[in-house]
């Protein structure tokens, strides 16, 4: 088969100014007068056109998230909004999911994981390595012998009223 | 074709010649980028040049490289040091394998043993792991040399390298004589430091570094397009293997059923190299799957008159440019004049594919960043009236907007009222997206063709006047499904674009088909003939070329 010259024509941008010899090379259409040795083969198929545009068949935006909601979010995720802006981001983020209410999946069943036709394996129950208190306790700030200090535990978040938080005056 | 390699590391002419200027026509250049990681290491063998001199030559590169603020830590003690019995090795002739002694830079959300690990983000600052990642000890076991840490998005998260503590991450081509010729300068001052453009994310850090000839090869992650992405836009092979097939023990996790170790190098050769130093099945991490993998030579295709390529219609997505599609065009053109059966195929639920991502990742996310609170690792803060506050403070110290951001839509999506509507809806979103990829293979097709980003590079300026969820929405478009299936893909610089910046096309397997793909990505690399970055650069190291001004590595 004979081998067709394509690395320069490929290197070039379309548009930008081709040095000399740099010209096209005739793929589809050959010269008038040239008599082709190879059959002329008919472009291979791109997508010309976007498969959808953006925007269409957006669903209509949901009710705002209540700060009853984002005060209980705050309180689950222990982080915080911090302005405006962080809830803004939240509503763009829950409308951006809507749109999979657009597809139909009836019949579908979740999927966890992509390697779930495999089979998970066990290993023997023996301990392969450890007693490395030393190492592990360096990284940590506070800490007392072979222990992690932590604050009191069992004491709830002050209740969104008494918390500095954003959301006090939402 | 030796001298040619490694004179592009060193930037440096043999002794009593004139520094070389604008040299050799990019075919040289790109000669000796095929195999370049075997070729060095060959020479490393026959003692042309010491893993030490490389070692060297590449840390001096790294701080005339500053600008771009690729690296994160630069461990130039250790990498000496591993230099060093590299050296002792190549001496004896008892080499530990191809990659001994070859200079590699990792991006800093891999655990490393003595090396801080930042995730580019403050709740990490400081902290020094004890261990090393399985694929960061597999490297380090075939002896190649770990220069340094790279920079990223905070915690993986974002598609341009702009959002971690440490600042944005510059695209080496900005500083390249091809970019700069294009560019038409709004004022004499202007001289890159206003328009220099990303690198796209979120391995960012990784991929300038390998683009900008400081590493042979660099570690980067994967869970959305973040290996590919960078790879596009700096003129890098970026390689995304089969979930399942690399380890992830040590990779600081963003979403467990996606994230892979993303591989990139200067040609599809080296990725395979690199591939074969770290499949494998780990029994640290039951996620790898347990077939025997065994590391594989790419070979030279001649005839790809049997290969099927599909085109799937939905990836000319809204907003693709009209470069990246007459680039796909041509490459179209170039497997059917080459003989292979190229044919239209669907992918249905592509739209939908980024959504999906959205809710399992800001989900997973959610799960994976409870682990963050101040007790056993990273920073803490000083409120101490409850565990509860103390978690709170510590995390709202720690993480930035779009981590925080994340982890509330994460737990949104998983409350209560929710979880059927948004979680389980997603997953099984999952599955049709899945189920779509399994369609078009089943039907005869071998592997995918598509654009891998929407256009080229944009300047940082433009780039962060969007916020990074609408970003990472637009960006990740194209690479996404990918991980969403687990499939390999991979990323092979294909052209520049008017602007002079690297435009890439994507491959896309069957899974565990990494030989297959990488062959044909090798074949199509070879016609296309990329050219090699003329990157324009101070140097910086002493001695006989102190007084030269710049230097180009062609």
């Amino acid at each position: 088969m004979r081998a067709l010259r394509l690395g320069r024509w490929l290197r070039t941008a379309p548009g930008a100014a081709r040095g000399a010899g740099e010209g096209r090379l005739p793929l589809r259409v050959p010269p008038a007068r040239a008599v082709p040795t190879a059959p002329v083969v008919s472009p291979a198929w791109v997508p010309p056109r976007p498969a959808w545009q953006d925007g269409q068949q957006r669903p209509a935006p949901q009710q705002k998230v209540t700060v009853e909601v984002l005060d209980h979010l705050e309180n689950l995720a222990l982080v915080d909004f911090r302005d405006a802006e962080g809830v803004e981001r939240l509503q763009k983020a829950v409308q951006f999911a809507d749109q999979l209410h657009e597809v139909n999946t009836d019949g579908v069943e979740p999927m966890d994981s992509v390697l779930e036709d495999r089979c998970l394996y066990l290993r023997e129950d023996d301990v392969t390595e450890g007693n490395c208190t030393n190492e592990l306790l360096k990284n940590a700030r506070e800490k007392v012998e072979e222990y992690f200090v932590a604050p009191p535990g069992n004491i709830p978040l002050p209740k969104l009223e008494e918390r500095d938080t954003f959301l006090q005056g939402f | 074709m030796l001298r040619a390699s490694l004179r592009e590391v060193s930037g440096a002419s043999p002794p009593g010649e004139p520094p070389r200027r604008g040299e050799g026509a990019p075919r040289s250049g790109v000669a000796a980028a095929a195999g370049r990681a075997r070729k060095v290491s060959a020479a490393l063998k026959e003692g042309h040049v010491t893993p030490t001199e490389l070692c060297q030559r590449c840390l001096s590169l790294i701080k005339s490289t500053k600008f771009l603020n690729a690296y994160i830590t630069v461990a130039e003690e250790t990498a000496l040091k591993q230099a060093e019995e590299s050296e002792k090795r190549y001496r004896r002739g008892q080499p530990l394998s191809v990659l001994d002694g070859i200079p590699i830079a990792v991006k800093d959300n891999f655990n490393t043993a003595g090396i801080e690990t930042t995730c580019a983000s403050n709740m990490l600052k400081g902290y020094i792991s004890p261990y090393n990642a399985t694929v960061v000890q597999k490297l380090l076991d075939q002896g190649a040399v770990l220069l340094g840490k790279t920079n990223l998005d905070e915690f993986a998260m974002g598609s341009g390298s702009t959002d971690g503590v440490f600042g944005p991450v510059r695209n080496p081509w900005s500083y390249s004589r091809q970019y700069k010729e294009k560019s038409v300068p709004k004022s004499h001052s202007e001289d890159g430091e206003s328009n220099w453009v990303i690198t796209g994310g979120s391995s960012g850090g990784s991929a300038a570094a390998v683009s900008s000839f400081t590493c042979f090869a660099a570690l980067g992650s994967d869970t959305g397009g973040s290996t590919r992405n960078p790879a596009a836009h700096c003129g890098v092979v970026g390689l995304k293997p089969t979930y399942g097939l690399i380890s992830r023990h040590g990779l600081i996790p963003l979403v467990n059923s996606m994230d892979v170790p993303g591989i990139l190098t200067r040609c599809v050769d080296d990725a395979a190299v690199v591939l074969g130093s770290l499949a494998g099945h780990d029994p640290k991490d039951s996620t790898t799957v347990q077939d025997n993998f065994k590391p594989f030579e790419l070979p030279n295709l001649t005839d790809v008159s049997k290969l099927s390529i599909g085109i799937p219609k939905e990836y000319h997505a809204p907003g693709l440019s009209s470069e990246i599609l007459a680039l796909w065009s041509k490459a179209a053109d170039l497997f059917k004049n080459a003989g292979a059966k190229v044919i239209e195929v669907s992918l249905p639920h592509t739209r939908y594919s980024i959504v999906c991502y959205h809710v399992l990742c800001a989900a997973e996310v959610a799960s994976n960043m409870a682990r963050f609170d101040g007790l056993e690792y990273g920073h803490r803060s000083d409120m101490n009236k409850s565990t509860e506050s103390m978690y709170a403070a510590t995390r709202r110290e720690g993480f930035n907007d779009v981590v925080r951001g994340r982890i509330l839509s994460g737990n949104y999506f998983l409350l209560k009222q929710n979880y059927e509507n948004y979680f389980i809806k997603a997953q099984k979103v999952r599955r049709l997206i899945a189920n779509d990829f399994v369609k078009v293979f089943g039907s005869g097709v071998d592997i995918l063709l598509t654009p891998t980003t929407l256009s080229d590079a944009v300047p940082y300026m433009e780039f962060i006047k969007e916020d990074n969820r609408t970003r990472s929405a637009q960006d990740d478009i194209l690479t996404q499904a990918a991980n969403m299936a687990g499939l390999p893909a991979i990323n092979v610089p294909t052209g520049l674009s008017e602007r002079g910046l690297p435009l890439g096309l994507q491959f896309i397997g069957q899974s565990f088909q990494e030989k297959q793909l990488l062959t044909v990505a090798k074949w199509f690399e070879k016609q296309v003939k990329f050219p090699v970055i003329q990157l324009e650069v101070k140097r910086h190291d002493h001695g006989a070329f102190q007084h030269q001004k710049s230097a180009s590595f062609s």
